[in-house]
């Protein structure tokens, strides 16, 4: 198999697009990508995306539909879905495309459009990542799923609430600095505290914002000189996906992400890397237990012990591993199906030296974790400088 | 990484449930069935990574993410599992998928399961879900159904190619016929031109026999490289050709919706990668949800000139021992049509062709096979050219 | 309406019927045909005595379509005493403050229902269990 680089990437501010539809949000996150590559035509547009085939008034064969509305007709196109972790899905399926030779250039495109459909129904869409028939009919939303793990979390290793404010308050000020963020506002430690219950112990600045969202990547061959060839060169040094139960109740170990764990190791087996050659670490911040597991799977902290580092400044820019550089899905926004992307795009934007006042100074190696699910589905990539 | 010529892909086995109204049996319970046979059929090598084919479990059964929840179900909890969604080409385009993951060189056993459960919901709520494979926007809000885009397929086809209101009749003679000694297939009885003739209007231009019954169904694939194919005396099947391709979602904005260009670009590139002509293939598993895609997709495969396909089934030339066998499981018309997973169904009954192992069905050497599946009214069509060794 | 469907799991709904596994004798609910700890096909019947305690819970405020009248509802993942979890409702809680590792037991009430007209869907939650067993 060949190396695959980036060639160019794309992102509107995660928001309420009441102007926009779902194929209008594709459709100019695809063409920002092809411009910045330089490019008109791909030979392969993989879209990701989560709640479009939810309801009945919903879209499917989403690929067919954006690639006429980009105008790249003929072309190889059609949607993957892994829940949430959609994105970081489609863009492993588009780098395999590259890798084997049969595709030449291709370009991912995650989106989705929350805005537009009332709340009720949006929470059914999300809990659909859960166990159809042993979750879901019980009644929990996804945010309690969640909750269910992090409560446990609580209890067994002795954690109070507080100690998960670190994420949130790191998320957010780094928000503040990404014009794409969907909150742009500074949090602090009172404001965490004070903040209203969701599902708890969950409260609303543990749980991350959803919105209308698209971000797209295009990947071709690394040994070609493309036009965006000022640039550093960035790889896709290491790509795995592993799983684990769908459903929180069958897993062996509730309170790990195993498929993190097997991921996150094999993309660093590929790559040559560990975890002390992390620069940066855009992980699935949904939730704030979410980053703390994450980070212990990832091989940045022991079990139990990953609130830590949100607590001593790890994971602040210039810390040892700053994580959400761009805001994270707890401030630059959560669109589920395209997150995944979200996390590529700003990876390769800091190791490109494009992050703005985002940029992580002297960042060569990246790291981005996508969850499906509460930790069912999970794929790492290592991204590096060339 | 280094640059090694990639490997060739091959079919280490098949397996199909009997599709039909399986009121007791789950979306997993079905899938998990397929997996099983599959497994067993290439003497169980075990998948690295699962590619699930799906069009409606999100819209009618509440639940996304069927790749993992297929994974742990089959009792391969830990291995990489995704789902992919082209409409009623989601089979294609998850086989093209795994195709490639092999293809790369980085997995050595890709499993291929598509799977649709339709029967737990009725009537509007399964025709609205069907609907989301148009246009939403311009078609769906329009009340347009797949049906009604057929419908409208149909009677342009018949105008411009003058052929007679009947001429469909032998498309779906031909999908009974052969329906009727397939041991997987929903409607196994047989009919005459006259019960055609007879048949009830459905959507006009449409009737009862134009359109194929939806109905639940799961099949499996296991791909892998050549030199670890279970050994065995039947004929290795390697992935020739496979090629994705699309068109406009909306008829209105198709610019020659019956030259169904998706479907004749991906016939082209998947003849092109294999080196065939049309000529030189045993059997065609077409997409027949409804009638009128079978002389559409014989035209743009190459198979009959432009408004001639419809004359090769009033020949009699689609038959098992026909010069273009078409539909020889009984197709979508009579095995069934099974949405996302009918693009898997076909892969499994072209391989049954080539190693020998059709029963009733078998077209005599059958040594080169083409599947294709369409997702909406010919925006997506995945092709894929499957050859004997 | 899904009336086959809640009709197949009415065993597991009603009477928590679960597997165990005849290869390593692994007790499982909800029921799978391969045990996810052997690999061997598990198809034999195990009923569950319905007995368990609270791993872990949570309460529901925004609930999702279906469950709106019910809100708030208090959602757990019961361990039940034979091994496996599970994820259930829980009720009749009264004034009693909801503990990790609190003793439960399975009822059967309302999961929820499809608006006016549409069918109602009845299964397993769990209450406090009433005198210790």
């Amino acid at each position: 198999m060949r190396d695959v680089a980036i060639y160019g990437t794309g992102m509107l501010q995660v928001s309420e697009h009441w102007d926009l539809s779902i194929i209008d949000l594709a459709g100019r996150a695809a063409l920002e990508a092809l411009n910045d590559a330089g490019l008109e035509r791909v030979d392969a547009l993989l879209v990701t995306n989560m709640l479009a085939a939810c309801h009945s008034t919903g879209q499917l064969n989403l690929g067919a539909r954006v690639a006429d509305w980009v105008g790249l007709h003929g072309v190889e196109a059609y949607k993957v879905e892994a829940a949430c972790g959609s994105g970081g899905a489609g863009f492993r399926s588009a780098w395999l495309a590259v890798a084997s030779g049969a595709i030449d250039l291709a370009l991912v495109v995650g989106v989705e459009k929350m805005t537009e459909t009332p709340g009720p129904e949006i929470t059914a869409g999300l809990a659909t990542a859960a166990d159809a028939d042993f979750e879901v009919p019980m009644g929990p939303s996804f945010v309690a799923l969640n909750a269910l793990i992090m409560r446990r979390y609580q209890h067994e290793y002795g954690w109070p609430h507080e100690a998960f404010a670190g994420f949130s308050i790191n998320a957010h000020a780094n928000g503040a600095r990404n014009p794409l963020a969907r909150l742009q506002d500074p949090i602090t430690a009172e404001d965490y505290r004070k903040a209203r219950m969701v599902s708890d112990p969950i409260n609303l600045l543990d749980a991350s914002p959803v919105g209308d969202g698209a971000a797209a990547i295009v990947l071709g061959p690394a040994e070609r000189v493309f036009p965006g060839g000022r640039r550093p060169r960035v790889l896709v040094a290491g790509s795995a996906a592993a799983t684990d139960s769908i459903a929180i109740h069958d897993r062996n170990a509730p309170l790990r992400l195993t498929a993190a764990e097997k991921s996150a190791a094999a993309a660093y087996a590929m790559a040559g890397a560990g975890p002390g050659d992390i620069d940066v670490f855009e992980l699935h911040d949904a939730f704030s237990i979410m980053s703390a597991l994450s980070l212990e799977a990832c091989g940045f902290a022991e079990p139990g012990q990953g609130p830590r580092l949100g607590d001593d400044g790890s994971i602040l820019p210039g810390g040892r591993i700053p994580v959400a550089s761009f805001g994270g899905l707890k401030a630059r926004g959560h669109p589920v199906g395209a997150t995944g992307v979200y996390q590529l795009a700003e990876v390769t934007r800091q190791l490109w030296g494009e992050a703005g006042a985002c940029q992580i100074d002297g960042a060569r190696v990246g790291l981005a974790q996508n969850i499906g699910g509460s930790g069912a589905t999970i794929v790492t990539h290592v991204l590096r400088q060339a | 990484m280094h640059s090694t010529p990639p490997p060739e892909v091959y079919v280490a086995g098949v397996g199909l449930t009997p599709v039909g109204e399986h009121w007791n049996v789950s979306l997993r319970e079905l899938a998990l069935e397929a997996i099983e046979a599959a497994r067993a059929d290439a003497v169980g090598l075990r998948p690295q990574a699962l590619f699930a084919a799906n069009m409606l479990a999100p819209v009618l059964s509440g639940q996304t993410h069927l790749g993992v929840l297929l994974a742990d179900f089959a009792g391969l909890r830990g291995i990489e599992a995704s789902s992919f969604e082209a409409a009623g080409a989601s089979g294609g385009v998850a086989l093209r998928q795994a195709y490639l993951a092999v293809r790369s060189g980085l997995i050595d056993v890709a499993l291929v399961i598509g799977v649709e459960k339709v029967t737990d919901r009725v009537g509007p709520a399964v025709e609205a879900a069907r609907s989301m494979a148009g246009d939403a926007d311009h078609e769906a809000v329009q009340g347009l159904t797949p049906a009604a885009q057929a419908g409208l397929l149909m009677r342009r086809y018949l105008h411009e190619s003058g052929a007679p209101e009947d001429a469909l009749a032998g498309f779906a003679v031909n999908a009974h016929a052969n329906g009727l000694t397939c041991e997987h297939a929903f409607m196994r009885r047989g009919i005459t031109v006259e019960d055609y003739r007879q048949a009830p209007r459905q959507d006009d231009p449409l009737n009862l026999f134009d359109v194929a019954p939806l109905a639940d169904g799961a099949a499996a694939l296991l791909l892998t490289r050549r030199e670890a194919l279970p050994s065995g005396g039947r004929p290795g099947v390697r992935v020739a050709g496979s090629s994705v391709a699309t068109a406009a979602t909306a008829l209105h904005d198709q610019a020659d919706m019956l030259g169904l260009s998706a479907a004749e670009e991906s016939a082209r590139r998947a003849r092109l990668q294999a080196g065939v002509d049309p000529d030189q293939i045993s059997l065609f598993e077409l997409h027949d949800a409804y009638a009128i895609f079978a002389p559409l997709a014989l035209e743009a495969g190459g198979f009959a000139e432009r408004g001639q396909g419809w004359r090769l089934a009033a020949g009699g030339q689609i038959g098992l021992t026909g010069p273009y066998p078409i539909s020889t499981f009984g197709g979508s018309k009579a095995r069934g049509e099974v949405g996302g997973a009918t693009g898997v169904y076909q892969a499994a009954e072209v391989v049954l062709q080539l190693q020998g192992r059709a029963g009733k069905n078998q077209v005599a050497g059958a040594s080169t096979g083409m599947a294709q599946c369409l997702g909406g009214a010919g925006a997506t069509a995945a092709t894929h050219i499957f050859v004997a060794e | 309406m899904e009336v086959s469907r809640h009709w197949r799991l009415k065993q597991q709904r009603y009477a928590l019927v679960g597997e165990v596994c005849p290869s390593c004798q692994h007790k499982i609910f909800p029921p799978r045909d391969i045990c996810p700890d052997c690999g061997e096909e598990a198809r034999t019947t195990y009923q569950f005595s319905g007995r368990g305690e609270v791993f872990s819970f949570t309460t529901v405020r925004n609930a999702p379509t279906g469950f709106e009248e019910s809100a708030p509802y208090t959602v757990a993942l019961i361990k039940l005493d034979e091994g496996p979890m599970l994820t259930a409702q829980l009720t009749d809680l009264g004034e009693k403050p909801v503990e990790i590792g609190m003793p439960v037991e399975m009822v059967t009430r309302r999961l929820r229902s499809d608006g006016d007209r549409g069918m109602l869907v009845y299964g397993y939650k769990f209450r406090p269990a009433l005198k210790a067993a």
